[in-house]
């Protein structure tokens, strides 16, 4: 193995209860924590993007909504902006589209992590948070697929069991764990 | 495995790019410069719907099969719109915008990937409130024809009409909106002094090139589908139809920041993706 940094992004999803476990998981990361974490919230979509505002004073990461052909940049986090659907394009690049919605929701979990899955391949990590459908899980699949890392938060510590079980039902997890935990090894793997 | 996962994908993205290829050879639609992963999912959408064996059959059908190739038109084009949409927008459009337009004798509008045209008579509405319909003149255009001639029809499902009026009064509307249409079995249809002025044709953003001079272009939620390089030709487009102190109105996830042509506009409202074609001393 060479001890180059393996992994480029983090992708990761969140529902029901999410707004909570996203502070913890903020509040847990090493301050020099630099890889770019892209992120779908369901959120309602005529929502004020006051989630921004509220994660942005948890950490040292700059939170901001995802601009279309942004590239995303190390030290930064980005959320999918309300009613857009999130892409990741071969390039690294974002796509916003409204196209109809997937698993009832717009931005979706699945279309975010099947697309960066594709870009990013064995250099990604997937996480899926605390929610109440199965949004995230068919993506989480492919990032395995393609050799990148999946990691799902506890059902046990979800505040909604659901999103978290589903995942775990369709692939073979790298990691279940609470979400300090999650924070811990995130910044473990940065380091490289 | 991840080897043959990687493999596959790069097959797979060469088989869409060589479909992308037949239709643009073929009916000279060309999707080529589309956002690759925006593409690749909506056609593998229809091919899970046709129950082909691969995207390679897609190739022989889109070649012998006019109406599989409309299908896939559709499946990229993503009609999705509101009369109204982004309220916000209209409203300035009525307080900010028109205040400047008042002035001119004659005033022309292109709306760009109008798609069924609810944004157009969004426009004509506000237009008549504040008194510049009359004369104003309209070019609606779209790439698709299906959906252009929608747009002509000016028909919509009644179920829709609660949610542009909630857009109409947000978007300081003066009246209801239902003063501007007529029901007929379960459809609203616009009323005909709506249409007056307006023009409905198919244009290509993609292979058309500038058909008038405007001094207002509305092209909202087109070019987020695009590549870079295909948007600063599209906005080149739009750069040749706008004189000095014309206005270019993009949608609320789009902006100007990553285009060569930025330095040709000035932001006039900002949050609401308005801009100015500067004026070249
Ligand atoms: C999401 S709709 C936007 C409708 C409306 N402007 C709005 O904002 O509500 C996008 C439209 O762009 C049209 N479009 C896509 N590619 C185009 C092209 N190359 N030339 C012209 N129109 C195009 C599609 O057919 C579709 O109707």
């Amino acid at each position: 193995m060479t001890y180059r940094k393996q992994y480029k992004a983090v992708v990761a999803g969140a529902s029901a209860g999410g707004l909570n476990a996203l502070k913890t998981l903020f509040r847990g990361l090493d301050e020099q924590f630099d890889l770019p974490v892209i992120i779908v919230q369901h959120i309602s979509p005529n929502a004020e993007n006051y989630l921004i505002h509220i994660l942005n004073e948890f950490h040292k990461l700059k939170v901001r909504e995802a601009d279309e052909k942004e590239v995303p940049q190390n030290g930064f986090a980005y959320l999918a902006p309300p009613n857009y659907h999130l892409l990741i394009e071969p390039d690294h690049t974002f796509t916003l589209t409204i196209d109809e919605r997937v698993n009832y929701a717009r931005p979706s979990i699945d279309v975010l992590f099947e697309t960066a899955a594709e870009a990013y391949k064995d250099q990604l990590i997937g996480i899926i948070l605390t929610g109440a459908n199965n949004d995230g899980s068919k993506g989480l699949k492919k990032i395995k697929e393609f050799g990148g890392m999946a990691i799902v938060q506890d059902p046990e510590t979800a505040e909604v069991d659901s999103m978290p079980k589903a995942a775990i039902q369709t692939t073979v997890v790298d990691y279940i764990l609470n979400v300090e935990e999650i924070a811990a090894l995130l910044n473990k793997l940065a380091r490289g | 495995m991840k080897k043959n996962q990687n493999e596959s994908l790069e097959n797979q993205d060469i088989e869409i790019r060589l479909l992308v290829d037949a239709i643009y050879q073929k009916y000279g639609y060309d999707f080529r410069n589309y956002s690759q992963a925006h593409v690749k999912r909506r056609i593998l959408n229809r091919f899970n719907l046709s129950g082909m064996k691969n995207i390679t059959d897609m190739i022989h059908e889109s070649l012998a099969n006019r109406k599989f190739v409309d299908q896939i038109l559709m499946d990229l084009s993503i009609t999705v719109t509101e009369m109204f949409r982004d309220p916000a927008f209209y409203k300035a459009l009525r307080e900010e915008i028109f205040p400047l337009l008042q002035s001119y004798p004659f005033i022309k509008i292109w709306h760009a990937g109008c798609s069924s045209g609810e944004e157009v008579y969004s426009m004509a509405i506000l237009m008549k409130e504040e008194g510049l319909y009359e004369r104003t003149q309209i070019y609606a255009t779209d790439f698709n024809p299906v959906i252009i001639k929608q747009a002509k029809d000016g028909v919509y499902p009644l179920n829709r009409m609660k949610e542009f009026s909630v857009n109409y009064q947000k978007a300081g509307g003066k009246g209801s909106l239902s003063d501007y249409y007529t029901i007929n079995s379960g459809d609203a249809k616009l009323l005909e002094i709506l249409k007056k002025n307006i023009v409905f044709a198919t244009h290509n953003l993609v292979t058309d090139s500038v058909f008038a001079e405007v001094n207002l272009v509305i092209c909202r939620n087109v070019l987020i589908y695009f590549d870079r390089y295909l948007q600063d030709r599209v906005i080149k487009l739009f750069v040749d139809s706008l004189p000095e102190g014309g206005l270019l109105c993009l949608g609320s996830k789009e902006n100007l920041q990553f285009s060569s042509h930025y330095h040709e506009f000035n932001p006039l409202i900002p949050k609401e993706k308005i801009y100015i074609r500067k004026y070249l001393l």
